[in-house]
């Protein structure tokens, strides 16, 4: 099992066996989205006291979730691959990179537009909201990085070292934002504080995040399946691809 | 910690004695920007006190930017820096007393002008106390967190926005916390909680930073 996954750490052997799992998490990503669909906008119930204006709730929690989430898969890769100096670690982060920054400008958007109908402004300096803004510039920074750097290795490298500094000071910045808004502002809407959810409304939800994980797999696999055509193109394996014909050319 | 330690200190030291203009300029920015946001905001006397810790922070956030791309600079370009990566001694002692100096140049300067545009800004003599304290403590994590971002640009093209687009996120809780301190202190509040959260990330900062700084050093010069 550990031998497979060693050889799968080559971007040789990890491209073909990519490139057939990315039509299946597609698939799941679709599946699970029309079924989260469903249930949110027509199983779940209206809300209380927020109306229809909630269900953007199927689209936001689950953005917001991947977004954090997969800053710390890119910083977990950035680490493996500084750590032990494998190749495909790098590109993994520089493909999760912007469907990280995706998922956050989605929260960040959807935030806005929900709050528009709840909060009567489309922004406000909630601390949610904040540090969302804060690990959006994170993910630019860390993708401007690298793309700035054009050795392939250096950039991986420097990349890794920004996103570990990075993840160390997620949480710090989460909880000074809160720190800071809660005394500055006195008390928000809060979404904390809303009734407890109809068990409807949370099977929807969930099954929009799996939704997300599904898609951020496919997508993050695809990307890198380019990367890895990209880097390797005087490679003669890549010669020897479909898809290659065209890197290589 | 030892010899390379002060000898690197007292390197960068003389040679910004040399060349008294590089720190004197960060200085003047830090003095310009404060002074600029009442022509931005009016002069309405207690809008200025309120935003006064803020104003100063950001100034302070803005030169230390603005000075951090020289911090490897110039060593990187005649060599100088490849010679203190193959040394005898551990880079981190270079790196910390190259940030020790950043410090000392910049941040100290600043932190010791700061009373006198808080005055502009018609900050109390305590409030003026508690964000001079501020400075001291928070101002070094700026470089500490800085030499980072400014060993990761090295020799990169666009590196001063780049820069600042890396480390100006980062530097987001030292922001809340220094303006924070003084904010609670106009309003009554004891500020010994904000500057204990400073000294909190001065400590997380000089471990994680110069660490940070020695890696992408070695990337950089690979």
């Amino acid at each position: 099992m550990s031998s497979e996954l060693f050889r799968l750490a080559s971007p040789q052997a990890f491209f073909p066996v990519a490139g057939k799992v990315i039509p299946w998490f597609g698939a799941l990503a679709a599946a699970l989205a029309a079924a989260g669909l469903y249930v949110g906008f027509v199983v779940a119930p209206t809300d209380a006291t927020q109306g229809e204006a909630y269900r953007i709730i199927f689209l936001h929690v689950p953005a917001a979730w991947m977004s954090m989430f997969l800053y710390c898969v890119m910083a977990g890769w950035a680490g493996v691959g500084l750590a032990l100096n494998t190749r495909l670690s790098g590109m993994m982060a520089s493909a999760i990179a912007p469907t990280g920054a995706m998922f956050t400008f989605v929260a960040l958007w959807s935030g806005a537009l929900w709050g528009r109908p709840t909060w009567g402004a489309y922004w406000v300096w909630d601390a949610r909201l904040t540090s969302e803004l804060v690990l959006l510039f994170l993910y630019l920074g860390f993708i401007a990085l690298k793309e700035a750097i054009p050795d392939p290795v250096r950039a991986d490298r420097a990349g890794a070292i920004l996103a570990l500094v990075g993840v160390v000071n997620v949480p710090i910045i989460y909880f000074s934002v809160q720190w800071w808004n809660t005394l500055h502002q006195g008390a928000s809407v809060s979404l904390t504080r809303a009734p407890s959810m109809a068990r409807a409304m949370l099977a929807g939800m969930l099954l929009m995040a799996l939704a997300a994980w599904m898609y951020s797999i496919a997508t993050a696999l695809a990307r890198v399946r380019r990367i890895i055509l990209e880097r390797e193109r005087d490679a003669e394996w890549v010669r020897l691809t479909k898809e290659g014909v065209g890197a290589a050319a | 910690m030892g010899r390379a330690f002060l000898l690197v200190v007292r390197r960068e030291l003389r040679l910004a004695l040399r060349r008294k203009g590089d720190a004197l300029n960060v200085l003047v920015f830090f003095v310009v920007v404060a002074s600029l946001f009442p022509f931005g905001v009016g002069p309405e006397p207690n809008q200025l006190r309120a935003m006064a810790a803020g104003v100063v922070w950001i100034a302070a956030l803005l030169a230390a930017v603005l000075s951090l791309p020289r911090l490897f600079a110039a060593d990187h370009a005649d060599g100088t820096l490849e010679q203190m990566l193959v040394a005898p001694h551990p880079l981190v002692e270079v790196v910390l007393a190259k940030t020790a100096a950043h410090w000392l140049l910049t941040g100290l300067p600043l932190t010791l002008v700061s009373p006198v545009i808080a005055l502009q800004y018609g900050v109390p003599a305590d409030a003026q106390l508690v964000l001079l304290a501020s400075l001291l403590v928070g101002t070094p994590v700026l470089s500490l967190v800085g030499a980072a971002g400014a060993a990761l640009t090295l020799g990169v093209r666009g590196g001063g926005a780049l820069l600042a687009l890396l480390v100006l996120p980062l530097f987001v809780p030292v922001l809340i916390f220094g303006a924070g301190a003084v904010g609670a202190s106009l309003i009554g509040i004891k500020p010994d909680a904000y500057l204990s959260l400073l000294g909190a990330f001065l400590a997380v900062s000089s471990l994680v930073g110069p660490w940070a700084a020695c890696a992408a050093l070695r990337v950089a010069l690979d």
